[in-house]
């Protein structure tokens, strides 16, 4: 029976959350965390991602360190990122820890790199913003070298160069699985593709479908290159709770906030209901019953060509309970939804293969 | 389309000008599209070697013909700025001589890097395009509306729920031809002001990010004066004014 094989990932950006009137501490944020990646495992997701940030509120700014803490909590999920902020991090430094991670974890580490929607790592670590572009494009291929033709040698302008350079402990042959997170730029797409690399689209906002010119760039440029296809995934913010109305009004508590802070921080305007609203429905926001959000994500499949998706379930201050909810939701429910509606699609379509190839064959006996 | 049709036109009505866009992002992808589908002839570019941007255009805005910066400049009639602003002063200046030109660059701290020079109050950031391209004349236009509202948003004149644009320039003929594309686009042109009035499409407005029908985007525009920003322009540019 032919079915589209998908994968679920939870992302995490170790946000912050609310226990009844109390907001946690970082600390416990970070060991929140982890109990939250083994309850993933234990609902049957594929992967527990987490992002990179440097600001209040997030806890995140040592991925591999918390990633190997899960790893030694967890036997089964995969172990990644959503996202690896590359151009501030040292391609070398990254190699070492996620070789490091793929052995302590008996290969289950995995990296998506990217830009990522925040900024604080470039004043930190001593980058310049504008610099963007050569940092990602020269580190990228420094990083790529590494995991896929070690000893290296290599120079640029970014970093100290290497001569025959060989890092300890070694990755699996040809390193571990590296996805490139986009947000929107059609040359981030063909850089994907220009490496070969799996594609994650970044959509935080405005109707997904907006996104389907972007695959078909990715497979073409794939193809222009002569490489094979890559899988394309999708990285989306949610939450799911019993009802569509309980899940739409403990989600909007913390969403409001949140992104009239980022707009005053940027200079845009803020949410309104009306917009949530949008978002909630045609829009990006996976935030429902199990029922909608699975719908939603068979929607994708069609209209992205996805064979991965991730949900990040947390956001600031959203209470404790509000996220196991959505974690245990989504394995249990929307993941085996989605795969069921993907079954009953997969047979439509075999049947209408089958028919075609009858009526091919009608048609050669006739000739 | 069969070229047999005899009441279809060949190709684009010669009528429309010619667009060229600088830039071939996600507004200059965007803003191709809307164009080309209302029946302009488009030409665009990236930072460099049109073959760099040929794939990206054949997918994402086919129609569109790419070539250098110099050459689009040269050969448009009216030239879209869709570049990121911090870029400006790689814009062929003298090849754009004469032409009308829409700006439509915004200061984003998280691609430009933190400039003084683009966020001076005083000064509105298509004022600073102008006095770089001193032969052109500037309006400014299709800057405060996110692109993915701008790809979805689009609707013909007179649809009911129709959103609009705020456009913004010195001279009355040149903002008609904006408020032409703009409606060419699928949104309604709303004429906000001056160039130096243009500050109020900026981030750090309302308007910046506004997904408004007309009255909207006219009465947030009223408002500003009295906005914390609006407050905060007056202030700077009336110890300006004193000195």
């Amino acid at each position: 029976m032919p079915t589209t094989p998908i994968e679920f990932g939870l992302n995490s950006f170790g946000d912050v959350p609310t226990d009844g009137s109390r907001t946690l501490s970082d600390a416990e944020t970070v060991r929140l965390v982890v109990d939250e990646a083994k309850q993933a495992e234990a609902v049957g997701l594929d992967v527990f991602s987490l992002g990179e940030h440097y600001r209040e509120g997030y806890v995140d700014s040592a991925t591999p360190v918390l990633l190997a803490g899960i790893a030694t909590a967890t036997e089964r999920i995969g172990l990644g990122t959503a996202v690896t902020v590359l151009s501030t991090n040292d391609p070398v430094r990254l190699y070492n820890e996620f070789s490091t991670l793929d052995a302590l974890s008996n290969g289950r580490a995995q990296l998506v790199l990217g830009r990522a929607s925040q900024t604080q790592s470039f004043p930190l670590f001593g980058y310049n913003l504008e610099d963007y572009e050569t940092l990602f494009e020269e580190k990228l291929d420094l990083f790529m070298k590494l995991q896929r033709e070690m000893p290296v040698t290599w120079e640029g302008t970014v970093r100290a160069p290497l001569v025959e350079q060989t890092l300890h402990p070694t990755m699996r042959p040809g390193g571990i699985p590296t996805w490139i997170g986009v947000g929107g730029s059609p040359n981030s797409v063909i850089r994907a593709a220009r490496y070969g690399l799996p594609l994650m689209l970044a959509i935080i906002g405005g109707e997904p479908h907006r996104f389907a010119g972007h695959v078909d760039l990715y497979h073409r440029a794939l193809d222009q290159f002569g490489l094979p296809r890559q899988p394309v995934g999708q990285h989306a913010l949610g939450l799911i709770a019993d009802t569509d109305e309980e899940a739409a009004e403990t989600w909007w508590r913390s969403w409001e906030p949140l992104v009239t802070q980022m707009g005053r921080e940027r200079g845009f305007y803020p949410p309104t209901r009306e917009r949530y609203e949008l978002e909630l429905g045609t829009g990006a926001l996976f935030v429902g019953s199990p029922e909608t959000v699975a719908q939603k994500i068979v929607r994708m499949t069609q209209e992205l060509q996805i064979s991965r998706f991730d949900l990040k379930y947390d956001i600031g201050g959203l209470p404790v309970d509000a996220r196991a909810r959505t974690i245990e939701l989504f394995g249990t429910k929307v993941a085996p939804r989605v795969r069921e509606l993907l079954a009953a699609e997969g047979d439509e379509a075999h049947h209408d293969d089958h028919d075609s190839h009858d009526l091919y064959r009608i048609g050669s006996t006739h000739a | 389309m069969p070229d047999t049709q005899p009441d279809q036109p060949a190709g684009p009505t010669p009528a429309l000008p010619t667009i060229g866009i600088l830039g071939a992002g996600k507004v200059g992808t965007v803003l191709s599209r809307l164009l080309l589908a209302a029946g302009h002839p488009v030409l665009i570019s990236g930072s460099g070697d049109p073959a760099k941007i040929a794939l990206i255009i054949d997918v994402l805005a086919p129609g569109a013909v790419p070539m250098t910066s110099e050459e689009v400049a040269r050969e448009a009639d009216i030239v879209i700025l869709a570049l990121p602003l911090g870029k400006y002063r790689t814009i062929p200046a003298d090849a754009l001589a004469g032409k009308l030109v829409i700006d439509a660059m915004n200061y984003w701290w998280e691609i430009d890097g933190h400039r003084a020079d683009l966020s001076d109050p005083r000064t509105s950031t298509s004022e600073l395009i102008q006095s770089f391209l001193p032969a052109s004349r500037v309006v400014k236009a299709f800057n405060h509306m996110g692109y993915h509202d701008l790809d979805e948003g689009p609707r013909p004149e007179g649809a009911p729920g129709r959103k609009a644009i705020g456009i913004a320039g010195d001279d009355a003929p040149d903002l008609a031809a904006a408020a032409a594309l703009v409606n060419a686009a699928g949104f309604d042109p709303v004429p906000v002001g001056t160039l130096r009035d243009s500050i109020l499409l900026e981030p750090g407005s309302e308007l910046f990010g506004a997904n408004l029908p007309a009255e909207g985007v006219q009465d947030a525009a009223a408002r500003f004066p009295e906005t914390e920003r609006g407050r905060e322009v007056a202030a700077a540019r009336a110890d300006e004014d004193a000195a």
